[in-house]
């Protein structure tokens, strides 16, 4: 649950009202949720802590891969990875299995939600 | 198997075992409670604690949002979705967790639609994209999640949608910590304050327990070297006498939390008078629901809610593993009746919970993270 993944923010977007930003997490694009950082806005080249698909909070580069390195050591990695490819905020139900596939290293299974979502 | 030198600073992290050990000294013992459960995964899976001297315990606090739901609130939920109209969604921790009768999974085994959902935005989306179903997501977590579940609720009123509600379980730790202080079978030193709720709160909500309650608190983060480092904090100042509260996770942590998460709670959360924690009992002003304003979107509001309370089973001693009054494997049930395959209780069922993480790191012997300090 406390599961905490750094992600860089590669393009900010908007859909409705809502503030949301592709980031990168680990090679994998994914877009997640930016609005609980409406009071200090990241920009592009920015790293965030993404919790359950909104950034919880601006660190430094230095403390993401620190972040990224403790993940690794607590076994936590694969979970995050597919937290990540799980966000269905991208997903366009009516075209593929969601997200762009070239984004995603092959080793990583699908997860569950792709289906479930769709 | 991993060592030291893989970690950040690793020479830092043996001069911090050497310093906790010289100011830990050998005339009396230390009991610090780790709050948050992310930290106790952490603390098994780097064997902490054979390099804390045998005199400072870490006691595993109530930081798992999954142990902490009483089996009834599961029941509950489940019962809303027994309508063929309504997709139950939830994170996949709370998927293995038992109710009365079975765990989600197993509903789902019998034609339960029930659906894994990483985020509440997708449980929202299910909403949009099944427009003649109902979705409820099934909120659990602190304050770390809480937010983002309070903005995926006011996107889907801005919306204008009809077909989503929230079963909210969300719970606050500061009455959790109190209680755990009030409990008179409960004697600590010192607290390890939780990392990732912090970002929201900030520190300013644990003030009281260094003023009132006299007992020093440390924000840590995860890392070896960082909670190595919060207990170094904790010790120094209880061999002072002092008790404050230090930010040992600034690179993350601001001491003001994050306002605009905590403002988006407030909009759409209001606390509940009481509300029930497994192994603790009924605690007042300790968990949100929805603000009358967002009623469409309350679950419970929307739907009969039987109210079921469900006592553990009585050989199960959770209560007692989550106070810290027995350590995992003293429960009658451990590693026997109740397995991480198999749990019984919900200690078992999360990678947080404490009797799982004992069962994977001490019983099992798991492979771990070996952190070696000369």
């Amino acid at each position: 649950m406390c599961l905490a993944i750094p992600g860089k923010i590669v393009e900010l977007m908007s859909s409705g009202d809502q503030d949301c930003a592709m980031v990168e997490v680990v090679g994998v694009r994914r877009k997640i949720d930016v609005g609980l950082l409406s009071e200090d806005k990241p920009v592009p080249g920015d790293w965030v802590l993404i919790h359950v698909g909104f950034a919880m909070s601006k660190i430094s580069e230095a403390d993401a891969t620190d972040q990224m390195n403790t993940l690794r050591a607590l076994g936590e990695v694969e979970g995050a990875m597919q937290e990540v490819q799980g966000y269905g905020l991208d997903h366009d139900p009516d075209h593929g299995s969601g997200g762009d596939p070239n984004d995603a290293p092959s080793e990583y299974t699908p997860p569950p939600i792709t289906k479930a979502i769709q | 198997m991993r060592f030291v030198d893989e970690f950040r600073e690793p020479e830092l992290i043996s001069k911090t075992a050497e310093e906790i050990r010289r100011l830990a000294g050998t005339e009396r013992h230390y009991r610090m409670m780790e709050v948050c459960g992310g930290h106790t995964h952490a603390i098994y899976r780097f064997g902490l604690k054979d390099i804390l001297p045998e005199n400072i315990e870490l006691i595993h606090g109530p930081g798992c949002p999954v142990c902490v739901l009483p089996m009834g609130r599961i029941d509950d939920g489940l019962s809303i979705a027994k309508d063929p109209n309504v997709i139950f969604a939830a994170f996949g921790d709370m998927m293995r967790v038992p109710g009365t009768l079975g765990s989600p999974l197993e509903h789902k085994a019998r034609g339960m639609d029930v659906r894994i959902v990483y985020s509440p935005s997708d449980a929202l989306k299910l909403a949009r994209l099944n427009p003649d179903r109902h979705v409820m997501f099934f909120a659990i977590g602190f304050e770390t999640t809480a937010p983002s579940t309070a903005l995926t609720i006011k996107r889907a009123k801005g919306e204008g949608i009809h077909n989503f509600s929230v079963f909210c379980n969300h719970v606050t730790i500061i009455p959790a910590i109190r209680a755990i202080l009030d409990s008179p079978d409960m004697r600590l030193d010192a607290f390890i304050g939780p990392g990732h709720v912090s970002t929201v709160i900030g520190c300013r909500p644990y003030e009281w327990i260094a003023q009132d309650a006299r007992k020093p608190i440390a924000v840590s983060g995860f890392e070896p070297l960082d909670m190595l480092q919060s207990v170094v904090m904790l010790l120094q100042q209880l061999k002072k006498g002092e008790a404050k509260v230090e930010n040992q996770y600034k690179r993350v942590v601001p001491w003001e939390g994050n306002r605009a998460a905590l403002k988006v709670m407030a909009e759409v959360f209001q606390l509940r008078p009481y509300f029930e924690w497994r192994g603790l009992g009924f605690i007042s002003q300790s968990a949100l629901r929805l603000r009358d304003e967002y009623a469409e979107f309350d679950a419970e509001q929307r739907f009969n809610v039987p109210g079921i309370r469900v006592t553990d089973p009585k050989a199960a001693q959770c209560g007692e593993v989550l106070k810290g009054v027995l350590k995992p494997h003293q429960c009658k049930l451990f590693g026997r009746e109740c397995t991480p395959e198999r749990p019984v209780g919900a200690l078992m069922v999360s990678s947080e919970g404490s009797c799982a993480a004992y069962f994977n790191y001490e019983h099992r012997k798991t492979p771990l993270t070996q952190l070696s300090v000369a």
